[in-house]
C-alpha cells in the first residue's frame, strides 16, 4: 500500500503548490502586456512536448550536490532534492504546470473584461476583483485545471524516476512499484497497484466530468 | 467649473485613423449629453474619464483633482477616481445577487443602510434575493444603476444604458433617472445617438462629429434646424406604421407620450420602425387646454 499512499501525498501537495503559483501566473499571462510574456508561454509548456526523461535528467543535473545548486542547497540548507520526497515535489510541478497554468488562463481570457471594469470602477483593486469577481466565474477553469494536475502527477513515470530513483517509503511511487514488481516477475502485485490506480483514476475524472456536465455556463 | 476636458486620443475608426480632439468644461451638477454617431468618439470620452482608456495627451480636472496630466505624467487610476459608470450591456455580477451586487459597491458596511432605500426607492423590493439572469432588462439596468450611486460617485458616466430595452422599459428607466439625478444632483455625461432621449434627459447637448464638437448648446438651440420654420417642432422614434387607405397612420414617441399622425407614401419612404423623426406644423390656431394638475 505504501507506494499508493505515497503517490496520493505527492499528487495532493504538487496540486496545492501548483494551484497557489499556478492562479498569479495565469493571471499574468492572461492579462500581462509584456512584449516578451510569449517565451513564457513557451516555458510553461515545454513539459507537453517534451519526454519526461529530458526534464527529469536536467533536474538531476541541476540539483545534483555535484553542481552550484544542489551543492548550494545541501551545504547551507541541509536539502537534499535528488532521491528524496522533495526532489519529487519539484520535478512534478514543473512538470505538472501547463496542466494547471493553461486552463486557468483560458478561463481568465474568455472572462468579460466589462466585468471587470465595472469591479475597478467601484474602487476595487485588481487583487479584489480576482478574488471576488473573477475566480468564483471561472470555477470550471479551476476545478480543470486541479483535476489535471492532480490526475498528470499519479501518471507520472519518467520525470519522477529519473530524479527520485527508487527508495521505498521514500521516493517508490505506484508507477515505479508497478515497473519494479513486473522486472521482479511478481505479476501478482504489480496487477493489484495497476487495477487500484485504473479505479481511482477513473473515478476522479468521472466526478469531475459530472460536476462540470452540471456547471452553468454563465456568459 | 467642475470638470475640466482637454484631450488628444487617437481613435481606430473603420473609416481610418482620426483624432478625439475636446476642450470643454462641465459645470457642477450638470446633466450634458453628447450626442453623435457610432464611431464619433463618445463611448472613447466616458472610457478616458473613468480611466478606463489614455489619450496621448491632455489634462482633466474633476472637482480640483487632477486625473490626467500627460505633461505631468499624473493618470490616477480608475479606483481612485470613483466614477459611477453604467454601460450599455448589463455588467451585474452574475454570481451574486441583486443585494450582492449593491454590497459589493459599498466601499464601507456604513453606507450599505442605504441599500434598502434605494431598492424601495427604484421599485425593486422583492428581487434583493435574485440573481441577475432571473430578472428583467430594465431590472437590471436599475439596479446597474443603483450599484453605481451606491458608491457615491463624483461623476455619473451614462454610456447608451438604455439602447438595449424595449421601448416601455427605456421610457420608465428615462423617469427613474431624471429621478435619480433631482434626487442626488450628480454630474450626469450621457452619451446617446438617441435623439429624443438626449433630448429628454440633458440640460446642455454636445454634438460629436468624427471626434470633434460641431454644435453645443441647449437641446433647442442644438437641434431646430433652421431649415424648418414650424412654430412646434418635436423629436420622436416611430413605433408602429400603419396602412389607412391613402394615407399612412404613424405612431411616434415623443418624450413620454405616444401620438398618432398621419403621413403622405412620400413622407414615410426610408423610414421604418424606430426611425427618428422631427414632427413639425405650422400653427395657425392651435387649441390650448388647462392641463390636469
Amino acid at each position: 500500500m505504501q507506494p499508493l499512499i505515497l503517490t496520493f501525498q505527492l499528487a495532493l501537495t504538487v496540486t496545492v503548490i501548483l494551484f497557489i503559483i499556478g492562479v498569479p501566473l495565469a493571471y499574468w499571462i492572461a492579462f500581462s502586456k509584456n512584449r516578451f510574456k510569449y517565451i513564457v508561454e513557451t516555458l510553461v509548456s515545454m513539459p507537453l512536448v517534451l519526454p519526461p526523461t529530458v526534464i527529469g535528467f536536467y533536474l538531476l543535473i541541476v540539483f545534483s550536490p555535484q553542481y552550484f545548486l544542489g551543492h548550494f542547497l545541501q551545504s547551507f540548507f541541509g536539502i537534499r532534492v535528488v532521491f528524496s520526497f522533495t526532489g519529487l515535489v519539484i520535478g512534478s510541478v514543473i512538470f505538472s504546470l501547463p496542466f494547471m497554468v493553461n486552463p486557468i488562463k483560458a478561463g481568465l481570457q474568455s472572462f468579460p473584461l466589462a466585468l471587470m471594469e465595472a469591479s475597478y470602477c467601484l474602487g476595487k483593486s485588481p487583487w479584489e476583483t480576482l478574488r471576488r469577481v473573477i475566480l468564483p466565474n471561472i470555477k470550471p477553469a479551476l476545478l480543470t485545471g486541479i483535476v489535471m494536475a492532480f490526475a498528470h502527477t499519479i501518471g507520472e513515470f519518467g520525470v519522477v524516476l529519473m530524479i527520485g530513483g527508487n527508495i521505498p517509503g521514500e521516493t517508490r511511487l505506484a508507477s515505479i512499484a508497478i515497473y519494479n514488481e513486473v522486472e521482479a516477475l511478481n505479476y501478482d502485485t504489480a496487477g493489484l497497484y495497476a487495477l487500484i490506480l485504473v479505479l481511482i483514476s477513473f473515478s476522479i475524472l468521472l466526478i469531475f466530468y459530472y460536476l462540470n456536465r452540471k456547471s452553468v455556463k454563465i456568459f | 467649473m467642475m470638470i475640466k476636458i482637454q484631450l488628444k486620443k487617437e481613435m481606430h475608426t473603420p473609416l481610418g485613423k482620426e483624432w478625439l480632439d475636446l476642450d470643454l468644461n462641465i459645470a457642477k451638477g450638470e446633466f450634458v449629453a453628447f450626442f453623435g454617431e457610432s464611431g464619433a468618439g463618445k463611448t472613447t470620452l466616458l472610457r478616458i474619464l473613468a480611466g478606463l482608456d489614455q489619450p496621448q495627451e491632455g489634462y482633466i480636472e474633476v472637482d480640483g483633482e487632477i486625473w490626467f496630466d500627460s505633461l505631468h505624467t499624473i493618470d490616477r487610476p480608475t479606483q481612485q477616481r470613483k466614477t459611477g459608470f453604467i454601460f450599455q450591456e448589463n455588467n451585474l455580477f452574475p454570481h451574486m445577487t441583486v443585494r450582492e451586487n449593491l454590497e459589493y459597491a459599498c466601499g464601507d458596511k456604513k453606507d450599505r443602510h442605504h441599500i434598502e432605500e434605494w431598492i424601495a426607492v427604484m421599485g425593486l423590493k422583492g428581487l434583493e434575493d435574485q440573481r441577475p439572469d432571473k430578472i428583467s432588462g430594465g431590472q437590471k439596468q436599475r439596479v446597474v444603476l443603483i450599484r453605481a450611486l451606491i458608491n457615491q460617485p463624483k461623476i455619473l458616466l451614462l454610456d447608451e444604458p438604455l439602447s438595449n430595452l424595449d421601448i416601455r422599459s427605456r421610457l420608465n428607466l428615462q423617469d427613474e433617472i431624471i429621478k435619480v439625478y433631482q434626487k442626488t444632483k450628480i454630474t450626469t455625461i450621457l452619451v446617446s445617438h438617441d435623439l429624443s432621449e438626449v433630448f429628454k434627459l440633458s440640460k446642455k447637448i454636445f454634438v460629436l462629429d468624427h471626434g470633434k464638437i460641431i454644435r453645443s448648446g441647449s437641446p433647442l438651440d442644438v437641434f431646430v434646424n433652421n431649415d424648418l420654420s414650424g412654430k412646434f417642432k418635436f423629436s420622436g422614434e416611430i413605433m408602429e406604421i400603419q396602412k389607412d387607405g391613402v394615407l399612412n397612420i404613424l405612431t411616434l414617441s415623443i418624450g413620454n407620450n405616444l401620438t398618432k399622425v398621419v403621413a403622405t407614401d412620400e413622407e414615410i419612404e426610408g423610414l421604418s420602425i424606430g426611425s427618428k423623426v422631427i414632427v413639425s406644423a405650422k400653427a395657425f390656431n392651435p387649441l390650448i387646454l388647462k392641463a390636469n394638475p
